[in-house]
């Protein structure tokens, strides 16, 4: 695993990676208003990471990326969470008040009563709660993964050095 | 070996008949007994939250405490993880 597999499983997960991401992104950005939302979207973009890390193997994987930096990017979504979830508190009136419904330009635009009309401009806070979780999902997820892969493979790594392959 | 069998044939019939009843007891599919916060959240969750979402506007408007621990659950389980697996790098 610390290797990788073989050409075409590398190629093939080289091609499918980006759709993988942009329908995971898609979910998340749509939180408000298809089924989904950002802990599922997190989940689908955090299996593709992890379907070009076990093509890929981890040595090269965390020349990519560190797990440091995934662990920023995760602090980074629960930050932006809370914050969020305090700026209601500081512009309306509770803890978690969606404090954007209702405004003109960002997010404020309400749908009637048994509305089906899709309009991505509603949802007051919802799709900036929707990215941070989505952000914070896709970092813990991977770094999990991640370091999991990492750990297990030093013993190959040891081999290696040794001269056995 | 063939009274463990037989053992074990009836331990799962019991098992599915209970399934079964349990099954049966429940109210019928879209009337649910106690429909009071069903019938605000449908009623007002296009209007309040203004998603047409229902279940995120409950998740992140409504319910906004349980995302919250939710949310720490998965920061705790990811710091857990790479606490536990970074000692083995050397």
């Amino acid at each position: 695993m610390s290797m990788g597999m073989s050409k075409i499983v590398k190629t093939v997960s080289s091609v499918v990676f980006p759709f993988i991401v942009i329908y995971g992104l898609y979910i998340i950005a749509h939180g408000h208003l298809t089924p989904g939302g950002g802990f599922q979207g997190g989940a689908v973009v955090a299996s593709g990471c992890a379907m070009l890390l076990v093509a890929h193997g981890s040595i090269w994987t965390i020349g990519k990326i560190r797990e440091k930096q995934l662990s920023i990017l995760e602090s980074t979504g629960a930050v932006a969470f809370i914050l969020l979830a305090l700026l209601g508190l500081v512009f309306g009136t509770v803890f978690f008040k969606n404090f954007l419904v209702g405004n003109k330009f960002l997010f404020g635009e309400i749908p009637g009563y048994l509305s089906r009309v899709a309009n991505f401009n509603t949802g007051g806070v919802l799709p900036l709660m929707n990215f941070a979780v989505g952000l914070k999902v896709i970092a813990g997820l991977f770094a999990i993964v991640l370091v999991m892969a990492y750990a297990t493979s030093t013993f190959k790594k040891g081999e290696m050095e040794d001269g056995k392959r | 070996m063939l009274k463990r069998d037989f053992a074990a044939v009836i331990f799962f019939t019991v098992v599915a008949v209970f399934f079964v009843f349990a099954a049966l007891l429940t109210h019928p599919f879209g009337s649910p007994d106690n429909p009071v916060m069903d019938d605000y959240i449908i009623h007002n969750t296009q209007t309040e939250v203004g998603a047409n979402n229902g279940v995120t506007s409950v998740v992140f408007d409504y319910r906004g405490f349980d995302t919250l621990g939710e949310a720490t659950v998965l920061f705790t389980a990811v710091a857990g993880v790479i606490l536990v697996f970074r000692r083995l790098k050397k």
